[in-house]
């Protein structure tokens, strides 16, 4: 519970943050610190120096821009969750980030940390999938986005470098959509042992495209194409059917408090009820 | 609320009753809430030294070498300790004594072999906290591992390694407890219901972790130790033992103390450490555990495997109960360990009637962090044991749990009531208590929804659970370190007042309570009576705040303290107003003689008390007294709680929609305390019940050892509680109070996994071991229903119509309490 030695710098602005970053091999960047300050307590993580984002201006906004809603990366999940643009635009994005944590974990914790931290089970992660949001991400050799979908590559692993920050997550407007964010929550740490966010376009009963993102299930968040596929097209009626699909072809996890089996069942479960939920059933 | 009893209308004659009964805030709260106080850890001396500790990270092995010169070598290191240093200081202390008991010898540090994960292997102290962790770091310990015993039932067989390889048995004790005919309840016995089960290890987790701070002055020779306990002067007498020093050398302060549910009713390791090194270096030194330590390294509660064996007629009369429990004691013995198990025993009959009983503890020794006392200590181990294997008997009756009960009670009349454990229970109205929470709860509404339900595929649940525990601990033959408790009471010069307990509180209230009893035992305010606690220097020598005693045993002695002070009163007063001092009244704020023409104010006879100057013959000056109060037995609060449940069938998640509570801890001080008391209970009850549980792995490693993994109740997972008491005074003390601080605990447990197994009844499920996990109950639903294909006759006809019969009972007992 006591952290190793470390350095600490506040930087004022982006390019003295990834100054830093460029010349400290061993740096850690600090948004709200909800992963990285438990991990240095318990000697996981040991960083010589930690960068901290929080006083640098302009990370932490919502606003629309032309067909997307943009999100600084330092925004607290409480403001997420309490958005009227999103809540208007692209409400799954709030409705996951309502359900991440508890009331302090939200007040602290910013979307940017959270999907670089890249926790097996965190809320975020699900939702940015299904939305097909981006991801933007600079570095003295410049900015870049990055697609969510391959923005996750393992267990607390992403697509960034150690170089680069976040900045901002991109979504796209999804008035017309049927959306939805069901968890399964885990009753110490408040991560999903479950988590499905869906988004389906559809026109009446008939389903013309699916986006499925599952957390907390495998290794790492992912896009359920064999659910996606098993609704394209179909009327609502086929939404048991293909949240059977929830789990297919995942290595799935297995810990003390739920067996793989038993969250194989949970992603379906939890599927069909997120699938529901979107379409009003 | 009823205020009844004889003690109550004696002092009613008196002085009537102004401030106890009043939902009076916390005189505490202020000053807690606002960060202005100071626990251990915000204590800081000149020239104070950080200790930290380098464990175990191994659950049983030998230790081939230490290697501490990297940690010696760095900047700010102070010393470096094994237990090779550690000349002069004692072991750590067990108080129990019974015939047979295996007390394995526990050193301070490891000596050769380390026997759980977190265990003690060297100690570091520096200039600072940072500086000390870094160095416990650096300290390289080579361990050859042993086999790894944490499963009791494998530790007792033939071949299983050995713990203490000197007792040739990890079995620490066997004990038996054993009344009336077993053999020929069970030869009469129509039926005979068994089950076993699981009472998971858990870990107490208050609030604030352990911390000892330490400071020794050689030319006084006096050491004062700061710690977070619940038994300073007990600590102040073994950390005299363990470091060598007259007892009245050492001086123990528990400075505000961040609850404890009985973790810190024990005598630790960094207890008699911490001390040691102070006096070693000359240097104040202090400790703080973080809570990963708290977790590996502060004693943990419950941990016993339980066989039950009920003997019934078949219209529900209880003929004999047959026990067998194993108790994990971990590795070494703590202060109360072996204890515990044995308050099992003693509560295992509850409130039923049992002719015949039979109980044979086995205390077992594995590679786990001790148990000791956790809210409750035992009690609800009892109460778990038989308010489940009653819940299971009702099924398999096809009786409503309710009416199953009140058939088994001991009537009213028959108080005090000896049970088949030898134990004298001292009033109660166990009828009473039910037949309220069936009203508060609704029963007949609730009974009715649960077979709508399962019509429906819903699966609703009532549970039902009694309990009587054993309170205000207690007569001191019973008790391994004397069961009494001090209190002084001082009228100051000024009129002000101070009391001292020897109660020392870690969060229950009493500065708030003491001061509303003698505040109305001195007519006057309880603004004016400060209370005084938790410093040996200061308050003469107490027992402390466990086992729910702190105001039926410290609470009488401070109110039997003023009566003395009060007779003194009542003598001045008579000398100084001319009369006799059967003739004095004590008014709030003045004696008057009678006839009511003179009269003096409370501030001028406390002030001529101390002037001396006009007092009668032999008067002692001042107004101070003490009072060492030995209850003549413990006593027995008791109550009724009922919970209804909705298991989702899909996931098996459990949905509390009602709990409703009916207490009866007798006369009531501060009702509001009361009710937190009863609300933190049922909380964590409700904890054991469907989330906590601390998991050692086949390696002894604990696998959710953080609050992340580690899953305490929290506001959000918990249902409104409905409260409601019933009042029956004890005789056992003048107050008629009984205790309350661990109620909740007892009866919560056994009420939830009631509910729920009542709920999966049409299942045929019979039993699902704690925590009800999700998953738990899941897989409990799966197999039954794949059993139920099988057997497709199976459950459901039985349970329809006891649900029917359940019914009509509730209300019978509605009509009878009308």
């Amino acid at each position: 519970m006591i952290p190793a030695n470390f350095d600490y710098e506040s930087p004022r602005t982006l390019s003295e943050a990834l100054d830093l970053l460029a010349s400290h091999e061993e740096a850690k960047i600090l948004a709200g610190g909800h992963s990285l300050l438990p991990a240095m307590k318990l000697r996981l993580a040991a960083p010589s120096i930690v960068v901290d984002l929080g006083r640098i201006a302009g990370l932490n906004h919502i606003r629309q821009s032309g067909d997307q809603i943009v999100i600084g990366a330092m925004t607290p999940h409480a403001d997420v969750a309490s958005s009227k643009i999103l809540h208007d635009s692209c409400p799954l994005l709030a409705q996951a980030a309502s359900q991440i944590g508890d009331i302090q974990v939200r007040n602290r914790g910013t979307i940017g940390g959270s999907l670089a931290a890249a926790h097996p089970a965190a809320d975020y992660p699900a939702a940015v999938l299904a939305l097909d949001a981006e991801i933007v991400a600079i570095s003295r050799s410049g900015e870049r986005t990055i697609p969510a979908t391959r923005f996750f590559t393992g267990m607390f692993t992403t697509e960034l470098r150690p170089d680069e920050i976040i900045t901002e997550v991109r979504l796209p407007r999804t008035e017309g959509q049927s959306v939805a964010y069901k968890k399964f929550h885990h009753p110490a740490s408040g991560y999903a042992v479950v988590g499905v966010a869906v988004r389906l376009k559809r026109a009446g009963t008939k389903i013309e495209s699916a986006a499925v993102g599952i957390t907390g299930v495998g290794h790492i968040a992912y896009r359920a194409t064999a659910v996606e596929n098993a609704l394209g097209g179909k009327n609502t009626a086929a939404i048991v059917e293909a949240a059977a699909h929830a789990a297919e072809g995942v290595e799935v996890l297995s810990d003390y408090y739920a067996s793989a089996d038993y969250r194989r069942h949970l992603a379906t479960v939890f599927t069909r009820r997120a699938l529901e939920q979107a379409v009003g059933t | 609320m009823a205020q009844n009893g004889k003690a109550n209308g004696k002092r009613k004659a008196k002085l009537a009753a102004v401030w106890v009964g009043k939902k009076l805030k916390r005189k505490e709260d202020p000053r807690l809430i606002q960060g202005t106080s100071h626990y251990t850890d915000d204590l800081k001396l000149p020239r104070m030294l950080y200790c930290a500790f380098t464990r175990s990270p191994m659950a049983h092995a030998e230790i081939s070498a230490i290697r501490t010169d990297a940690a010696r070598a760095l900047p700010g290191v102070v010393g470096v300790y094994t237990s090779e240093d550690l000349t002069g200081l004692g072991m750590v202390p067990c108080a129990i004594q019974m015939p047979g008991l295996n007390v394995p010898p526990h050193p301070v540090l490891a000596t050769e072999r380390v026997r759980y994960l977190g265990e003690p292997v060297a100690a570091v102290v520096a200039e600072d906290f940072y500086t000390a962790r870094d160095a416990a770091e650096m300290i390289e310990v080579d361990y050859e591992p042993l086999p790894v015993v944490v499963n009791m039932e494998k530790a007792l067989e033939k071949d299983s390694p050995v713990i203490h390889q000197h007792f040739k048995t990890n079995r620490a004790f066997t004990h038996a407890l054993k009344n009336g005919d077993i053999q020929s309840a069970f030869k009469k016995a129509d039926r005979v219901v068994k089950q076993r089960m699981v009472n998971q290890r858990l870990a107490p987790m208050a609030m604030e972790p352990r911390a000892v701070l330490a400071e020794y002055l050689p030319g006084e020779n006096r050491l004062t130790v700061w710690s977070a306990t619940q038994i300073p002067h007990l600590l102040r007498t073994q950390i005299s033992v363990m470091v060598g020093l007259p007892e009245t050398a050492v001086r123990v302060i528990a400075p505000e103390v961040g609850g404890g549910f009985g973790s810190k009713l024990n005598v630790y390791r960094e207890e008699g450490l911490v001390p040691w090194l102070a006096m070693k270096l000359g240097r104040p030194v202090k400790w703080a555990e973080t809570r990963r330590e708290n977790i590996t390294s502060t004693i943990h509660g419950r941990d016993t495997i339980n066989h039950l064996e009920l003997a019934l007629k078949k219209d529900g009369k209880i003929l004999g109960l047959r026990v067998r429990i194993l108790a994990d004691m971990g590795a070494y013995h703590q202060l109360l360990t072996p204890l515990i198990p044995q308050l099992t025993a003693l509560m295992q009959a509850g409130c039923y009637k049992i002719p015949a009983i039979d109980i044979e503890i086995q205390g077992v020794f594995t590679n786990k962090m001790s148990t000791d006392a956790y809210r409750g200590a035992g009690r609800p181990e009892a109460t778990y044991n038989i308010e489940r294997i009653m819940g299971v008997a009702a099924h398999e009756l096809g009786m409503d749990p309710a009416e199953f009960r009140l058939k088994n009670f001991p009537q009213p009349k028959e108080f005090p009531f000896t049970t088949v454990t030898g134990l004298v229970y001292d009033s109660a109205k166990y009828q009473e208590s039910i037949k309220r929470a069936l009203e508060l709860s609704g029963y007949d509404s609730l009974r009715r929804r649960q077979k709508n339900g399962w019509k429906n595929g819903k699966y609703y649940g009532v549970g039902v659970s009694t309990y009587v525990e054993i309170c205000a601990i207690g007569p001191s033959a019973a008790t391994p370190a004397g069961g009494w408790e001090s209190g002084t009471v001082r009228i100051e010069p000024t009129g002000k007042v101070t009391v001292l307990t020897g109660a020392s509180p870690h969060g229950q209230g009493q500065e708030t309570t003491f001061a509303q009893l003698i505040a109305d035992e001195l007519g006057i305010d309880p603004e004016d009576v400060n209370v005084i606690h938790g410093d040996t220097l200061a308050v003469p020598y107490g027992i402390g705040t466990f086992g729910s005693r702190a105001t039926a045993v410290g609470g009488t002695a401070a109110y039997l303290a003023t009566q003395k002070l009060k007779t003194k009163m009542v003598t001045l007063a008579a000398h100084l107003l001319g009369t006799k001092p059967p003739d004095i009244t004590f008014g709030r704020g003045r004696l008057s003689a009678k006839g009511g023409k003179k009269s003096i104010s409370f501030g001028e006879l406390v002030m001529a008390a101390y002037t001396a100057r006009n007092i009668p013959r032999g008067f002692e000056p001042g107004l101070e007294a003490t009072h060492f109060f030995e209850p003549s037995n413990f006593t027995f609060p008791f109550g009724a709680h009922i919970a209804s449940v909705e298991v989702d069938p899909e996931t098996g998640e459990v949905k509390v929609d009602k709990y409703v509570a009916v207490d009866d801890c007798g006369n009531v001080i501060n009702p509001m305390l009361v009710d937190g008391q009863i609300h933190g209970g049922i909380a964590q009850g409700m904890g054991q019940a469907m989330w906590e549980e601390l998991i050692y792995n086949d390696e002894g490693q604990i696998v959710n050892g953080t609050l992340m993994d580690y899953a305490l109740p929290k506001a959000h997972l918990l249902p409104d509680f409905t409260l409601d008491r019933t009042v029956t005074p004890t005789p056992v003390n003048p107050m008629g109070v009984k205790g309350v601080g661990e109620a909740g605990t007892i009866a919560s447990t056994p009420c939830m996994v009631n509910a729920v197994c009542d709920a999966l009844s049409p299942l045929g499920i019979k039993h699902i071991d704690m925590p009800l996990k999700p998953e738990r109950v899941w897989s409990a639903m799966q197999q039954a229903q794949a059993a139920a294909k099988l057997e497709p006759q199976s459950a459901h006809k039985p349970l329809s119509s006891r649900a029917s019969r359940g019914n009509s009972v509730s209300r019978k007992v509605a009509r009878s309490n009308t």
